[in-house]
């Protein structure tokens, strides 16, 4: 009996050693592209047992930042043990949402310096980068007619709340060009109505694409390879395009060393997942639970 | 991975591969000599900026296209920070204002503004201007209280002309 038990646990063993390295190269925490987005689709439909077994497919985009920084000059674990005790502490504090770059936020901070003691900024998620405790994000907005831009730490203390107000991606991993963009695209006004999208459907990608200003521009967007800017060939005089070709650096989608050192191995990624995967579930059965309440509370009726 | 490379017939990638591989390696040192790292967007002399109140003089230099010139920050370190009182030249004259939004990148939960922003004041402080077009930072109120003294100069005054703040 203890035998063939032995031996059943050592086949699943093997199994998932056979599992793992397969979807090694899957398992960056960069987000995430399309070919990546129809291969969980797939490991979803195929059944739960799979999503369940390696909690990492579905965690390193929604929380990056329980991720460390692969560089291993900065790698300690006990401080990464310590920061993401911190981390949960924190999100069963406050409720911190699955955003991505590109989704609308309201975040409400107290603010000392202002009058109500409480600062409500709204605007499109530009940038997320960082680290454990360190994890920032930026917001941009277009307010009569100025652009502003405001950075918060995800776990800063003086976060009252983040709510999301449309969760979408767009097509790159970064939105500065959105700085140089017409002022329409980042415009949002601060009283937009949160929409709610149904339980179980996949983040929408909003495959819109901007249109520049002419140049001078603060960054050489011709040579990033962007995805969602639409006019950039009309700026570029043939100056431009020559330098682009001889800056261009082909061989780098294939250097599996790079990408090896900007990712965390599919091990290491699977001990942390295994550690804090129970109080994270935790934590969204509870916001499933307000979610569920919220409906309930109607507005009262005035009498007259 | 070569392999299947050479073996795809994508010869024009690997010769753009090449030449521009070569092209590091020759131009890099000979040509490109010089610093190129991300420009700080420091409020310095002669930074151009943009005024953003009202007042008669801001509102025509800014029309014309001859935004002002900082000619003084009023600093140790002579580099304009948020709250900072400048000296300006514009249109000919001399004006102070005080630095109400920067370009620079800014510490958290402090707004980046899109351009270099200025309010003209008076030399106690009252601004030029009766009102403020775009959102004031409100780190703001507490640095311009810090800033002003009972008998000095008085720069809570532009707070209230302001008509936003983020």
């Amino acid at each position: 009996m203890a035998l063939a038990i032995r031996k059943s646990t050592f086949s699943v063993l093997a199994t998932a050693r056979c599992i793992v390295p397969r979807e090694f190269r899957s398992l960056s925490s960069l987000p995430e592209t399309n070919e990546d987005v129809a291969q969980d689709v797939a490991k979803r439909s195929t059944g739960r047992r799979i999503r369940f077994q390696n909690p990492a497919l579905e965690y390193r985009h929604v929380y990056p930042e329980f991720l460390p920084d692969p560089n291993p000059k900065w790698r300690n674990t006990l401080r990464e043990k310590m920061e993401r005790a911190d981390m949960l502490k924190r999100r069963s504090q406050i409720d911190i949402p699955e955003f991505y770059v590109g989704s609308i936020l309201a975040v409400v901070i107290s603010d000392p310096h202002a009058q109500g003691k409480t600062n409500r900024f709204v605007g499109i998620c530009i940038e997320r980068k960082g680290c454990g405790l360190r994890a920032e994000f930026t917001l941009r907005n277009v307010v009569d007619h100025q652009g502003v831009e405001i950075r918060y730490d995800l776990y800063d203390p003086t976060i009252q709340s983040i709510q999301i107000i449309r969760l979408e991606k767009r097509l790159d991993d970064k939105l500065f060009y959105l700085r140089d963009a017409l002022p329409e695209y980042s415009t949002f006004s601060f009283d937009m109505d949160p929409e709610i999208l149904p339980e179980g459907t996949p983040v929408p990608v909003n495959p819109v694409q901007v249109k520049l200003k002419p140049k001078p521009w603060l960054e050489r967007w011709e040579r990033q390879e962007l995805k969602g800017v639409a006019n950039i060939e009309e700026h570029l005089k043939e100056n431009d395009r020559v330098r682009r070709e001889l800056r261009k650096t082909p061989w780098e989608k294939y250097d599996l060393m790079k990408q090896y050192r900007k990712t965390i191995p599919a091990e290491d990624q699977n001990e942390i997942w295994g550690e804090v995967h129970n109080q994270l579930n935790q934590l969204k059965l509870s916001r499933k639970k307000m979610f569920k309440k919220r409906p309930v509370t109607t507005p009262k009726t005035q009498l007259a | 991975m070569l392999i299947k490379l050479l073996n795809g017939g994508e010869e024009v990638t690997i010769q753009s591969m090449f030449r521009s591989f070569i092209n590091k390696l020759c131009f890099n040192n000979l040509s490109c000599g010089f610093h190129t790292s991300a420009s700080l967007n420091e409020v310095q002399l002669l930074t151009r900026l943009r005024v953003v109140d009202n007042s008669e003089i801001g509102k025509r230099a800014m029309a014309e296209g001859k935004p002002p010139k900082v000619i003084c920050v009023y600093n140790k370190k002579r580099i304009g920070y948020i709250g900072d009182r400048v000296m300006v030249a514009i249109k000919g004259q001399k004006k102070k204002g005080i630095l109400v939004g920067l370009k620079q990148t800014q510490k958290v939960k402090v707004p980046k503004f899109d351009s270099n922003n200025i309010v003209l004041i008076d030399d106690n402080g009252t601004p030029l201007g009766t009102r403020i077009h775009v959102p004031i930072p409100t780190i703001l109120r507490t640095i311009l209280k810090e800033r002003t003294h009972a008998k000095g100069a008085d720069y809570t005054k532009l707070l209230a002309i302001a008509t936003k703040f983020v």
